[in-house]
Formats: C-alpha cells, structure tokens, sequence
C-alpha cells in the first residue's frame, strides 16, 4: 500500500512535468534597464541564501541523536530538490503573480511563463528571472525551518506531503500577502506593513506550523528527561556559522540592488546577531553558572531572525536594540515558556524563529526610520504609533493563519498518510528506518 | 596468569602506559568507555534543559600479566591514575585461563610478554 503511495506521488510529478514550456531563451543581449552590479548582487545573495538550507541542516542535525542526523539532512536538502520544482512550476506565480483579491497570485506565470530577462515591478534593475531565483531560496528555506518542531518522529513520505502543500497553501499566499503586487498585507497596495526580508513571511510563518506540529505530533519518546544531548555540537556551530554567513543573502540581498540600503541591511544583519548572541550567553552564565556554546548560536540565530525583517528599515540603535531583546525574549521563549508547557518544540523552531520574527516584526514600528532608506517606514521613536499597530495587525493575522492552516494540513497528511513514524522505528532512528543508512561508522 | 581491567581517568592515560613501559609491561588494550560510579555522573544543560545524571568519559585498560607481574602492573596503574578525588577510578583482577599468540601458535605465560 505504501509502496503504491509513493509510486503514484512520482507519476503524478512526471505528468506535472510534461507541460514544461522550454522558451524565454535570452538571444545575450542586456535588456534595458538593467544594473550588471544590482544583478550580480542578487545572484550573489542569491547563492548566499541556498547555503542557508545546508547550514541549518547542519545546525538542526548537530542537535539531534546520532541515529537520526541523516534524517535532519535528508529532510533539509529534499527542500532544496522539491521546493525548487514547485516554485517554478507554481509556486512564483501564487506568490508574485498578477494579483487575485489581494490574497494570492493566480497561475499565470506557471512554469515561468512571461518571466523572462526584462525586469519586473519588483526589483526595476535585475532581470526577472534573478528575482526569482532569489526568492526561490526563501521557499525552501522556510519550510526547513519547520523541520526542527517534528524532529526525529515523522514519517519521511508524510514530510514531503505535508511541505508540498504548505509551501503552496500557506508559503506562497502569505509571501503574496507580503511582499506581492496588490497583496493586502503589504505596501504594493495593502494595508502598509513592512516585512524587509522575511520576518512575516519566514519566521513567523515557519514558527507558527511549528507550533501547530508540536500539538499534532505530540512529543518524542522520553521527552524531556530521557532524550539524549545534541550528539554533535560542533556540526551545529558550523551550521550556525554557514547560516550567519548566509544571512548576509538574505538580509542584505533582499535591498534587490548594490546600494546603501544592502549595506544597512549588511551591518544590521550583523550587528543583531552578534549582540543576541552575546545576550544569550550571558543569560545563561547568570542562569546556570557558564556560558553555554549551545546558547550562543541559538542565540545569534534569533538575533539573525528578529533583525530580518527590520534589516534595511531601522538604524544601527535599532538593530542592538532588536538583537538585545531579541535574546531576552528568544532566551525565555525556549527557558521558561518550553519548560512551563512541556511541548516538545525539539530544535526550537517556535521558540527562534517564531518568537524572533514576531518581535522583530513589531520591533520595525518601533524603530523604522526613513532616515535609512526612503523607502521604510517612521516607527514609533520617529513619531508615528500607527505603524506599530499596522505591524501587529500583520503579526496576529500571519500568526492566525499559519498556525490554523498548519494544524489542518498536519491533521489531513496525519489522516491519510500518518504523521509519526512506529514507536520501535522511532527508537531504532529515523536514519534507518526511513533512509536505511547510517550517518557514522562504528568500525572502519 | 591474571586479566586486569582498569578504569581510569582519561587524562591519566599517558602516565599511566609511561609507569607500565618501565616496568616492561607492554601488553596492553585501551579502549574509550563511558560509566558512573558513586559521584552518579554530571549535569549539562543544553539549550537551558539541565540534564542530569549523563555518564561520565573514562578509558577502560585491559592487560593481561604473568603473575609475577601482577603487583608491578597494579602499582603502576594505581601510581599514574591516582589523584586523590572521587572518579579516580577501578581496578578489577581475574583469573586467566590461556592464553595463544596467533603469529606462532604459542600458548601459556610465554604468549604473553
């Protein structure tokens, strides 16, 4: 029965396949308008941001048992194979197509269709494509993000269901809400909340389905006494320093040019994590007697997610300020709210990214200036209270229809497909289990 | 003929094969283990999740000794391992039965040296 599952998925991608139209062949010349340094930049960050997925493979895959770091990997690159496949073939046209109500794209760009090299309304000096591409890497990225509420107990056929469709139900309308022409949430003719680079539209989202998988999954076997330490903290730190790199993509690439905004964006991308994670250690320092590696990229990782989507709309204050609290509430957010609760967040996906993007959300209205970039928006310190409230109203609905629209899609795969894989599966390791594999050797 | 395995502090592990090699006792297996004893292992905390009781590193050393050689490689291992704290460690004494080296088929307390 699994077997004919499965069988049926990989006949219904090859039928999808065969309507691929092979046009917009670029005969080399430069159209007009176009910024070879803005384009090299957003190709650049572009590569930037595709390294993220592997660098948090490697964050969330440190942190996990060593019967189930393949699994994290596996879970994390599948993004990069699938989520690529959907977002040319639908997934760019929901997001930024031509607009339906406000509320999604409609599929007249499938499979790219007129997108070609001439620039888009969204960034006037890149080609189309290359913006894109640049986005492409968010949609992959954000349902990785994910993974780390479901760790080490959900079936890997149920996974890529599940990410399939929250891509298409949940990603790609929220990022049109956002960030696409005629969206309602955002400033191409919404309501006028700003999102620099992802806070709504990645962490949020990705935070809130992680939450909605905690109550549906339920929690390991033995949590939280009986799970086993982070097997690997060093591959974690190295897959925090390839997110912190990677970052810069993000953030700073998401300025669609080479200019004086990116460069905004550079240094406050920087300067938030650096201070969150310096806060975390301390807090836990103060807490538990010694500063705490593990502390230390979890917090530079929150402090990453809450600056992001006030990257290139608040000043170097704003970006300490974010990073401080952004630490102060991440830190609690996984101390004591996790530990009050006891859900079983396993990698801290709610507690990070979630609760850092909503601060970081809210923190843009209080601390945008237009004084960096004309474009933004005057926060609260500037004046003007209202942005602040247009930003929670953003960050409540975002938060309502993620973490609803992800509970309705974890029930539905749990319905038809099962969610979590066989309590003796789940001892022996998902390595084994899903992927017959091993990831380390005992002998030679 | 005796079997010796001793628990150790990892940290020892050098001094303790130097007081053996003085006292011509080359035979040896060491192996990396994990273990408790009365001290009941340490607390870490992960990600603010203190978790106690986890098992402490220890090197585990197999030796096995003509018995003339018994007190030697007893002295030598309690020498270089000790320190005086608690998880300093065991050492536990069996009788051997035999004893063959593969490369000649020889068996008894000449297979050992």
């Amino acid at each position: 029965m699994t077997k004919l599952r499965g069988f049926w998925m990989w006949v219904c991608c090859l039928a999808v396949l065969g309507w691929v139209p092979f046009a917009n062949a670029s005969d080399g010349t430069v159209p007009p308008g176009i910024n070879a340094a803005d384009t090299v930049w957003v190709l650049l960050a572009a590569a930037l941001v595709m390294l993220m997925t592997p660098g948090l493979a490697f964050f969330y895959g440190g942190l996990v048992r060593r019967k189930n770091i393949l699994s994290i990997l596996m879970q994390c690159f599948m993004m990069l194979c699938v989520i690529s496949l959907q977002w040319v073939f639908c997934g760019y046209s929901l997001a930024f197509g031509p607009d339906l109500a406000g509320v999604t794209g409609n599929l007249d760009w499938t499979w790219l269709a007129s997108v070609g090299m001439d620039p888009s309304g969204y960034a006037p000096t890149v080609p189309h494509r290359a913006f894109v591409i640049f986005q492409m890497m968010f949609a992959v990225i954000t349902p990785a993000l994910i993974i780390g509420a479901f760790a080490e107990r959900m079936r890997f056929s149920s996974f890529l269901v599940f990410s399939l469709l929250w891509t298409t139900l949940v990603y790609d309308p929220v990022a049109h809400w956002m960030w696409g022409k005629g969206g309602f949430l955002g400033t191409l003719g919404g309501m006028g909340a700003v999102d620099f680079a992802g806070g709504i539209v990645v962490h949020i989202n990705a935070g809130m389905a992680a939450l909605a998988a905690v109550f549906v999954l339920g929690k390991r076997k033995g949590f939280p006494d009986a799970i086993s330490p982070p097997h690997n903290l060093p591959v974690a730190v190295l897959g925090a320093g390839l997110l912190w790199f990677g970052w810069f993509g993000f953030n700073a690439g998401s300025a669609l040019a080479a200019n004086g905004v990116a460069v905004t964006a550079f240094m406050n991308t920087h300067i938030a994590g650096a201070t969150a994670g310096l806060i975390w250690s301390l807090l836990d320092w103060l807490k538990f007697g010694k500063p705490t590696t593990l502390g230390m990229i979890t917090g530079a990782v929150a402090g990453l997610a809450a600056v992001t989507p006030g990257a290139g709309f608040v000043d170097l204050s704003g970006a300490i300020w974010i990073g401080l609290f952004s630490g102060v509430v991440c830190w609690l957010a996984v101390t004591a709210l996790k530990a009050k609760y006891q859900y079983d967040d396993s990698l801290d996906a709610f507690g990070v990214h979630g609760v850092g993007g909503i601060w970081g959300t809210l923190a843009v209205g209080i601390w945008g200036t237009k004084a960096v970039n004309l474009a933004g928006v005057s926060g609260l310190i500037q004046g003007n209270p209202l942005q602040l409230w247009i930003q929670a109203k953003a960050v409540v609905i975002t938060m309502l229809y993620s973490f609803l629209m992800s509970f309705v899609l974890f029930k539905v795969v749990d319905f038809v497909l099962g969610l979590r894989v066989k309590d003796r599966e789940e001892a022996i390791g998902l390595d084994l289990t899903q992927h017959r594999e091993a990831g380390y050797t005992l002998l030679d | 003929m005796k079997y010796l395995v001793a628990i150790i502090q990892p940290d020892r592990l050098d001094d303790v094969l130097n007081l053996l090699t003085k006292k011509e006792i080359h035979l040896v297996t060491a192996s990396n283990v994990v273990g408790r004893g009365r001290q009941k292992g340490i607390a870490e905390v992960y990600r603010s999740h203190r978790e106690a009781g986890n098992l402490l590193k220890k090197v585990k050393l197999e030796i096995a000794v003509n018995d003339e050689y018994l007190k030697p490689a007893m002295d030598a291992i309690v020498e270089g391992a000790y320190t005086g704290q608690t998880g300093d460690g065991k050492i536990f004494v069996f009788d051997m039965q035999e004893c063959l080296r593969i490369r000649t088929g020889e068996t008894g307390p000449v297979a050992i040296g």
